[in-house]
């Protein structure tokens, strides 16, 4: 590993971590809240350390893929250690291990917490907890990568290992055009969904919040009700921009440039598809549940477009509701967003490639001699890229499969287990019973909450960044 | 800059790394998408999978918001296509890079009739390289304009060399040479050369010249150019068979000889190429290289196809004379292993090919937005030569040079009519359609007009 390369790199991050505080001090200052000082030091901390790693000359800038994926793995382990910092200092969170559950939850854009009443919580807090959401959507290597000028090819490394999907491809030429134009893109849908959220009544601190929040499906509420004490217009506005959110930004690009064809692409069809029929089917199962159909349908919508968004926002507790409901909430968890999008979970083009790659062998059972490739939207999938795909999911199964067995040591119930490694793993937030959309994380133990963590990161970074810290030939120089 | 590579072999990706390097949008397009992904991984840029000669691929690899399409694949075909469809599809200049000798023979045309930018074939280009290398060893530096046909040499006059004292409009009087001094060099200062101009030692000049006259002045000053009498070549391919053609042209009696072990393409060659003496017999036989007089060559060229056997030749040659080596060798991979050897002149011709392409592209870059076709620094940041294609009602056409106003630093290298080339004095007078290719100090030229007072 280039430990050069790797330390000024994290630099950067501690440097950017220390301008993103800038947002919670500002909005400290306005309430005139101490948890100032707590940011204020915490920023103090990030430039010092940032300004030392980042001033020595580094005289081997090349990256190799697996340097890539280590210093994504370990610059969101640091952005997360000092996110946490404030909201411990301050004494809003008074564990650490709390603290850090947050801020993880907050960067992953999981939107799981273990607060059981945020409306106690400093402003400044809950600001910098929305924040986190907004970084993390997009990823903050991206964001390094449109504004600092880091030279070489080498970069893609990076993007690929923090940008969700199976195969990540440049809209343009230049890596740092690239994540400009997907950062410009993101930030004018955030501003117009703040704008709209304005419009419906809510004050600049709720849209900020929400908007934050929702651009990186992330789904950190800001009051104990999460979305539930809203107008149903300001729920139909943030339905619209969760689902939004979570359909491949290289879409919008495509829009942008007149590519309409390339801009709906199968994935983005599936995906529509999708919600839809799930909306319908909950619609009808929980009629009866409310007083007109059109408010069971906003509901569903409301948590369909929630879960696959994988944002985790609520306006009724869906635990609640029928079985055949939550068995296909559970399921849109794991289907998750488009690839190239802030949203998390397996990926509908996963999907759609894990089904056309069944559909193949089931093929070549019958007609062995058979060749056939794996296409889509006219292009064949390459051998490479399916391949991914399945060791993806097989990887995704251990994960999973070993954090249950760590929950199963707390003695809670299975359902809970289940759901809250799946609500943490797909970046989602809330689960069903004890960890359900009124509920948090609070009651687990530590290694539970330490295991929960490294889901949401292994999750949101797609797992092998993460997985190649255990690997002990990735330290070797 | 916008710019699509077509082919992502050797000169593709080298092309591509260097030019990302140099800040421009690169996108490549292969029908190879594993050479594509190993071109993104090297350096930022952006690969489309699919055969450039298509509408579609170029489409999609965005020729419409292109300024240059450069086809480097396998195929001379597929590249000249390349570029047809390109003007077609998009708004851009195209490079192509044409090998076969039948069609390169035909460059001007193509590049005529097809609106091509330029032709380049390695193979000559790498010829052109070891020709200057043998005429004029000792020079500083060699640039080309006019897209290669006019060459401008750089040197420092020696001590005690007789021009010294002599000023600039008196060299055709004194000499009776026929040669353009453009630029002085003196202690960190760069003249234009003006009449009145006297040289002292040591300065740098720069000079135009065609290669007889400049051999010529250079016989006259005294000024030793080392330059080789006769060559050993070894090996009978294409870059040899341009290579002997360009020596020939060039006039000064070198004498040729070519070591090739294929009596068929002996015969080849023979029928091709005259006052040549052609060999036919294995060059990595040591007696073979010592019949044929190794000991006393003045120059050995090793141009086989295996790297290993030209760097041993080489070596060989050095050991056992004081012959000006050039060793071509193809591979640039393990360029840190034969540069601490003791060769002379290390000839890379997809290298040649790249630099000839980057060179190009750098100038198009400066002449965005101006009436200068191609631009090229002579002094860095200080003096600068540009290539102006002259319009018809340009108000200096017609009239002797002597007699135009200029700028005081200002100075007319050289006018292209046609495939002819000037090397102007004051009685001539520029012509609509010429260009010309003016050398300033004025580092702003946007047009022809800006030279006159």
């Amino acid at each position: 590993m280039n430990y050069k390369m790797v330390t000024y790199i994290l630099g950067w991050i501690m440097i950017f971590e220390a301008i993103f505080m800038a947002v919670p001090s500002i909005t400290a200052v306005i309430y005139g809240e101490s948890a100032l000082w707590s940011f204020l030091i915490t920023a103090g901390i990030c430039l010092v350390i940032g300004g030392l790693l980042t001033m020595k000359k580094r005289k081997k800038t090349t990256l190799y893929a697996r340097d890539g994926l280590a210093i994504v793995a370990l610059s969101w382990i640091v952005l997360s250690l000092f996110g946490a910092l404030p909201m411990w200092m301050s004494g809003a969170i008074p564990s650490f291990v709390d603290a850090l559950f947050e801020s993880v939850s907050g960067f992953t854009t999981t939107g799981a917490s273990i607060l059981s009443d945020v409306e106690a919580l400093p402003r400044s807090v809950l600001m910098w907890r929305s924040f986190t959401h907004w970084v993390g959507g997009m990823g903050v290597l991206v964001f390094i990568m449109a504004f600092l000028p880091l030279s070489g090819g080498q970069n893609m490394h990076l993007m690929r290992a923090e940008s969700p999907g199976p195969s990540v491809s440049k809209l343009v030429p230049r890596v740092r055009t690239t994540a400009l134009l997907l950062y410009s893109i993101y930030f004018v849908l955030t501003l117009l969904e703040f704008i709209l959220l304005l419009c419906g009544g809510m004050t600049v601190f709720e849209a900020m919040n929400t908007s934050f929040a929702t651009a990186g499906t992330g789904g950190f509420g800001i009051y104990n009700t999460s979305m539930g004490s809203f107008s149903p217009y300001i729920q139909i506005v943030v339905t619209v921009f969760m689902l939004l959110f979570s359909i491949n930004f290289n879409s919008y690009f495509f829009i942008l440039v007149g590519k309409l064809k390339e801009a709906f692409s199968l994935e983005v069809k599936v995906f529509v598809f999708v919600v839809v029929v799930s909306v319908t089917i909950i619609t009808a199962n929980i009629t009866s549940m409310f007083e007109s159909v059109g408010e069971a349908l906003r509901h569903s919508a409301f948590t369909v477009g929630s879960v696959i968004s994988t944002t985790g926002f609520s306006t009724a507790d869906f635990d609640l509701w029928p079985e055949l409901s939550k068995a296909i909430l559970v399921m849109l968890m794991f289907i998750g967003a488009c690839a190239g999008s802030t949203g998390g979970g397996i990926k509908v083009s996963r999907i759609v490639i894990l089904i056309k790659g069944m559909a193949k062998e089931l093929e070549t059972a019958v007609h062995p001699r058979e060749v056939k490739k794996i296409k889509m939207d006219g292009h064949i999938v390459e051998h490479e890229t399916v391949r991914a795909v399945n060791v993806y999911v097989a990887a995704f199964v251990l994960v999973y499969a070993v954090s249950m067995l760590v929950l199963s040591f707390d003695d809670h119930s299975f359902t809970t287990n289940f759901t809250a490694v799946a609500a943490t793993i797909n970046n989602i937030g809330p689960g069903l019973e004890l960890v359900g959309p009124t509920c948090n994380f609070g009651f687990f133990s530590v290694p539970s909450k330490l295991v929960l963590i490294f889901d949401m990161l292994a999750g949101r970074l797609e797992l092998f960044p993460m997985l190649i810290l255990f690997k002990p030939s990735a330290w070797k120089k | 800059m916008n710019i699509i590579i077509v082919g992502c072999g050797k000169v593709g990706s080298a092309l591509a790394a260097e030019l990302n390097e140099e800040g421009n949008n690169i996108t490549v397009v292969d029908v190879d998408a594993d050479k594509l992904n190993d071109a993104a991984a090297k350096s930022d840029v952006m690969g489309v999978v699919g055969n450039g000669a298509t509408h579609l691929t170029l489409q999609e690899a965005g020729i419409s918001r292109a300024h240059l399409l450069i086809a480097v694949t396998g195929s001379d075909e597929l590249n000249l296509l390349c570029c047809i469809i390109a003007r077609k599809a998009g708004n851009c200049q195209t490079i192509a890079r044409v090998r076969d000798p039948q069609y390169s023979r035909d460059a001007a045309y193509l590049k005529k009739e097809l609106g091509l930018a330029m032709v380049i074939n390695p193979e000559f280009a790498a010829a052109a390289e070891i020709a200057r290398v043998l005429r004029f060893p000792s020079a500083m530096k060699i640039d080309t304009f006019a897209k290669g046909r006019v060459e401008m040499m750089k040197f420092r006059l020696p001590e005690g060399c007789p021009l010294a004292g002599c000023a600039v409009k008196d060299i055709a009087g004194r000499f009776g040479c026929d040669v353009l001094i453009c630029t002085v060099e003196r202690d960190d200062e760069a003249y234009i050369a003006n009449g009145d101009l006297v040289f002292e030692e040591r300065d740098v000049i720069s000079l135009i010249a065609t290669p007889k006259n400049a051999n010529d002045f250079f016989r006259k000053i005294k000024y030793k150019m080392n330059s080789v009498k006769d060559v050993m070549i070894v090996g009978g391919g294409g870059i040899s068979h341009y290579l002997c053609e360009i020596l020939r042209r060039s006039g000064n009696g070198i004498s040729v000889k070519v070591i090739e072990k294929n009596p068929k393409r002996c015969d080849e060659l023979c029928e091709a190429l005259e006052d040549v003496t052609i060999i036919n017999g294995n060059a990595s036989e040591k007696a073979v290289l010592l019949e044929e007089g190794l000991e006393s060559t003045g120059g050995f060229v090793a141009l086989t196809n295996l790297d290993e056997e030209n760097i041993f030749l080489s070596l060989f040659a050095k050991r056992v004379s004081h012959a000006k080596v050039v060793t071509k060798i193809n591979r640039i991979d393990f360029d840190e292993v034969i540069r601490p050897l003791d060769l002379d002149s290390i000839i890379y011709p997809k290298n040649i090919t790249c630099e000839t392409i980057v060179r190009y592209v750098r100038a198009m870059k400066n002449t965005i937005g101006s009436n200068v076709e191609t631009l090229y620094n002579i002094v860095k940041g200080k003096i600068e030569a540009a290539e102006f294609h002259i319009k018809e009602g340009s108000p200096d056409i017609g009239i002797p040079l002597a007699q135009l106003q200029f700028n005081a630093s200002v100075l007319i290298a050289a006018i292209l009519r046609g495939k002819q080339v000037v090397i102007p004095r004051g009685y001539d007078t520029i012509q609509p359609d010429d260009s010309v290719v003016i050398v300033s100090n004025h580092l702003e030229m946007h047009d022809i007009t800006d030279i006159l007072k």
